[in-house]
């Protein structure tokens, strides 16, 4: 192709955008406010995957063990539990570092009256997992090891966590995938339009020898500039967004800030900007594919 | 592209080597209802002649235009043009066809938002004429239809024969071997459709081809060039500096 065949199919391409306004504007507002959908969820997932993965990290299941059990029998479960490939890591707690966190925690000043520890027999492993979802196995095993007197879990937060994850997905995708049909039935419509506006010029430029590729490029570049303007508005309204919506949390809901870990702004935005612009394009390089490969055999 | 030069240049001098650049053997063309359009038509034209079809509506005219244009495929029978054989072409080789043609309307189809200029570089774009040749080529064919001083004008600032010869500028501007013109003067007062017809002469003696399908018989009949008579799909006359048979 020639450079300036290049630069006169661009420039029709945006003559194109400017001659009907209107379906250009409804197809800009279709795919960004699918791609707006799309950046939204992003973001909650990509925080509530994060948080999720801090939650996770905490959570811990503990081992206690029989009355009077050797120190020895207390390191070989400790070398078993190490070789379970769900255990990220695990640490011993002596029955005094249980009664002296318990003091700390729930008797302060009352604790004096003690002489022994309560909790003698009290000594336990806590054991942090890779995934919550392999709680369950680990358990299962752990209670068959002799030795072994109880093995606490947090079984409700590990499925409720795992649970929610999956539903926030499978519902994002298919919001976005009607929205993305939505998206390319609409720039496909535009097109169209764009098409039938430009009959008589198309008919006279197959008289005189313009190739497929000639006339259908024109249209194809207004389908990808419609899906790459749609694209970045809403990622600019995220961006904004985003840092007044994690500000407006931080300050309002202070309590819950220690435990919800939030991404920054930029973390999430590398990835965000280049995944909505290879969308928006694609959905307007598809959208107008199938119009004019449909209406436009020279 | 080197090579498709090549090929271009070998493809035209084998043509030369036969004067015939148009040829259609026991064409028919039947369309899915009512009667065949055309019918075992046959019709040989040379290089360089001037030729009249004339007939009236329902003759078979434009569908023959359509088939020269390969805008049709032919029911039955053999089109050949300039070498292409139009039954058998490869739809990816059609646009390299159609640039041999040059092609005018009784309705111009002249681009309304562009000027004149813009209406006949229109053509050279299309077949990727560098930038530098259009600026050149441009003025040189306005001129050679007498519309040098009006290229910045826009469709409708133009009288029906000014918008003609717009028409035959644009036909023209890609040195076409065979100029089409369907009806150029229907909708043209006579002195303006003689004057597009001595274009269309003129543009002959230079050397293209030019078919001339029309309903003008004053035109037809002072020209004394070749007329082909059509009716109901068939060739009734074909005769050289005819003039136009009255329907009986």
């Amino acid at each position: 192709m020639r450079i300036s065949t290049f630069f006169y199919t661009i420039k029709q391409g945006c003559i194109n955008i400017f001659r009907n306004k209107w379906f250009t504007l409804a197809s800009i507002a279709t795919i960004g406010a699918c791609l707006f959908l799309f950046g939204l969820f992003y973001a909650i997932i990509a925080n509530f995957q994060n948080i999720v993965k801090t939650a996770q990290e905490g959570v811990s299941v503990t081992v206690f063990f029989d009355e009077g059990i050797s120190q020895e029998r207390i390191e070989e479960i400790g070398t078993l539990i190490d070789k379970r490939p769900e255990v990220s890591k695990k640490e011993f707690i002596s029955a005094d570092e249980a009664w002296e966190g318990f003091k700390e925690e729930y008797l302060g000043e009352y604790a004096d009256g003690f002489t022994e520890n309560p909790l003698a027999d009290s000594a336990s492993y806590e054991i942090y997992l890779n995934d919550v979802s392999m709680q369950p196995a680990l358990v299962t095993y752990l209670e068959g090891v002799d030795g072994i007197r109880l093995v606490n879990r947090s079984e409700v937060t590990a499925s409720t966590l795992t649970g929610v994850n999956a539903l926030i997905a499978y519902v994002s995708v298919g919001i976005i995938a009607i929205l993305f049909a939505v998206s390319i039935f609409l720039i496909s419509n535009t097109v169209m339009i764009g098409i039938s506006v430009r009959k008589e010029e198309i008919s006279i430029m197959k008289y005189i020898g313009a190739t497929d590729f000639f006339v259908r490029s024109p249209f194809v570049i207004e389908g990808m500039l419609i899906g790459a303007i749609g694209a970045l508005i809403p990622v600019g309204i995220i961006y904004v967004l985003y840092n007044k919506v994690i500000e407006y949390i931080m300050v309002e809901f202070s309590t819950l800030t220690q435990l919800l870990s939030f991404l920054s702004v930029d973390e999430i935005f590398g990835i965000l900007l280049s995944v909505s612009v290879l969308m928006g394009v694609g959905i307007g390089f598809l959208g107008s594919m199938i119009t004019v490969r449909k209406h436009l055999r020279v | 592209m080197a090579k498709s030069e090549i090929r271009g240049k070998r493809k035209r001098k084998q043509f030369t080597g036969s004067d015939e650049i148009i040829s259609l053997t026991n064409v028919s063309k039947a369309y899915a209802t009512g009667a065949p359009a055309l019918n075992g038509v046959n019709l040989h034209i040379q290089k360089g002649e001037f030729v009249f079809i004339v007939g009236d509506s329902g003759s078979g005219k434009s569908t023959m235009i359509k088939l020269l244009l390969r805008e049709l495929v032919p029911t039955s029978g053999e089109i050949n043009v300039m070498g292409y054989d139009l039954v058998r072409i490869r739809h990816r080789k059609i646009p390299k066809f159609r640039r041999n043609l040059g092609i005018v309307f009784q309705d111009f189809r002249l681009l309304k938002d562009r000027n004149v200029y813009e209406n006949v570089a229109f053509a050279q774009r299309i077949v990727q004429v560098p930038s530098k040749d259009i600026k050149r080529n441009v003025p040189s064919i306005l001129a050679t239809v007498g519309l040098a001083g009006k290229y910045k004008a826009k469709p409708r600032q133009l009288s029906g024969g000014e918008q003609q010869r717009v028409a035959i500028a644009r036909a023209l501007v890609n040195r076409p071997s065979i100029l089409l013109a369907d009806e150029p003067t229907g909708n043209l007062d006579p002195k303006n459709s003689w004057e597009i017809m001595k274009l269309l002469e003129q543009i002959n003696e230079n050397g293209t081809t030019v078919l001339v399908v029309t309903h003008n018989r004053e035109i037809v009949n002072a020209m004394q060039k070749r007329v082909v008579t059509m009716k109901k799909g068939v060739i009734v006359s074909d005769e050289e500096k005819g003039v136009y048979i009255d329907e009986d």
